[in-house]
């Protein structure tokens, strides 16, 4: 996933967790980068039309960068689905997050073949508890 | 949340390189479901071409399994197996509905696994992380593998368009 559709998908999340405009602070704290990168970021995805900011309130996906988002998000579920329920990881989440930057969607697609995930994906994603509200760990699994 | 392709850390190396395995088992499997899959009538039809085509694609795949398994051994990690994974192509696997559509499904195995090694090799090439296993001979056989599933895009290819 590039650095463009992780920040789309950032902003998204921060959205939805602040129920109104993604804040520069929320976004530097998700993203773990500088609010200056931050800014620098939503400048060129405003330029791209995928993001309108309004200044003192923060940024909001326009129709296009939500669609984007939302498919950077379902690339992201399946990642943290792959590695739970094949790989078995334990620390899904944060190995999800280490791991999101070098895997293409084409690659993404190819594991969805054998995952199972549900239809709505990725609206019940849960944005505080960072992964899908209904993913389900295997038995003996590794729930933290 | 980790911006830019790096892979800085022996376990993100081996993960990486399980995903890995696990797509190879999937082209593995894949390729034996596409042949049981085609109906008798167009079974009979497929010609040697394709038969072959995915017999290989089965073996290569196998191939690069196995040297992506020395590099995880090297790890000191394990890997999912191939029954496993087979078992789960089988819960969800679709059937193409004709061998045009094994051959396009075999195209995209192909062009994920090159574009998968590819962004692999730039990953660690972009990082100066001492890793476990030989840098060297990691980067030698990513290469190498990468370089077959790039014949393996052409191959596909080529037989996409002498049918079209």
């Amino acid at each position: 996933m590039n650095t463009a559709d992780q920040y789309l998908k950032a902003i998204y999340l921060a959205q939805r967790l602040e129920d109104g405009p993604a804040s520069t602070g929320t976004l530097a704290d998700l993203l773990e980068v500088s609010p200056a990168s931050v800014n620098e970021m939503i400048g060129k995805l405003e330029d791209r039309e995928l993001v309108d900011h309004e200044k003192y309130k923060g940024a909001s996906l326009t129709d296009e960068g939500l669609e984007r988002a939302h498919d950077a998000l379902q690339t992201y579920c399946i990642i943290e689905r792959f590695l739970a329920n094949v790989l078995e990881v334990e620390e899904f989440r944060d190995e999800a997050r280490a791991l999101e930057s070098v895997i293409d969607d084409t690659v993404a697609e190819r594991l969805d073949t054998i995952i199972d995930r549900p239809d709505q994906c990725p609206d019940c994603f849960d944005a505080e508890a960072d992964c899908c509200e209904l993913l389900e760990l295997e038995a003996g699994g590794h729930a933290d | 949340m980790s911006l830019g392709q790096r892979v800085s850390s022996d376990h993100q190396l081996t993960r990486l390189l399980q995903i890995g395995v696990v797509l190879e088992e999937l082209v593995e499997s894949r390729a034996a479901h596409h042949i049981e899959s085609l109906p008798p009538d167009e079974r009979a039809t497929v010609d040697e071409e394709v038969e072959e085509l995915l017999a290989e694609a089965a073996t290569e795949s196998a191939d690069h399994r196995e040297r992506l398994e020395a590099l995880i051994d090297d790890l000191e990690a394990e890997t999912v197996g191939y029954e496993e994974i087979n078992a789960l192509v089988d819960a969800q696997y679709g059937p193409p509905e004709d061998t045009d559509g094994v051959l396009y499904d075999q195209l995209a195995n192909e062009e994920t696994a090159y574009k998968f090694y590819d962004d692999l090799i730039e990953a660690i090439e972009a990082s100066e992380s001492e890793f476990a296993v030989d840098r060297d001979r990691l980067l030698e056989t990513l290469y190498s593998i990468r370089e077959e599933e790039k014949e393996g895009v052409e191959e596909v290819t080529a037989i996409m368009e002498r049918r079209a």
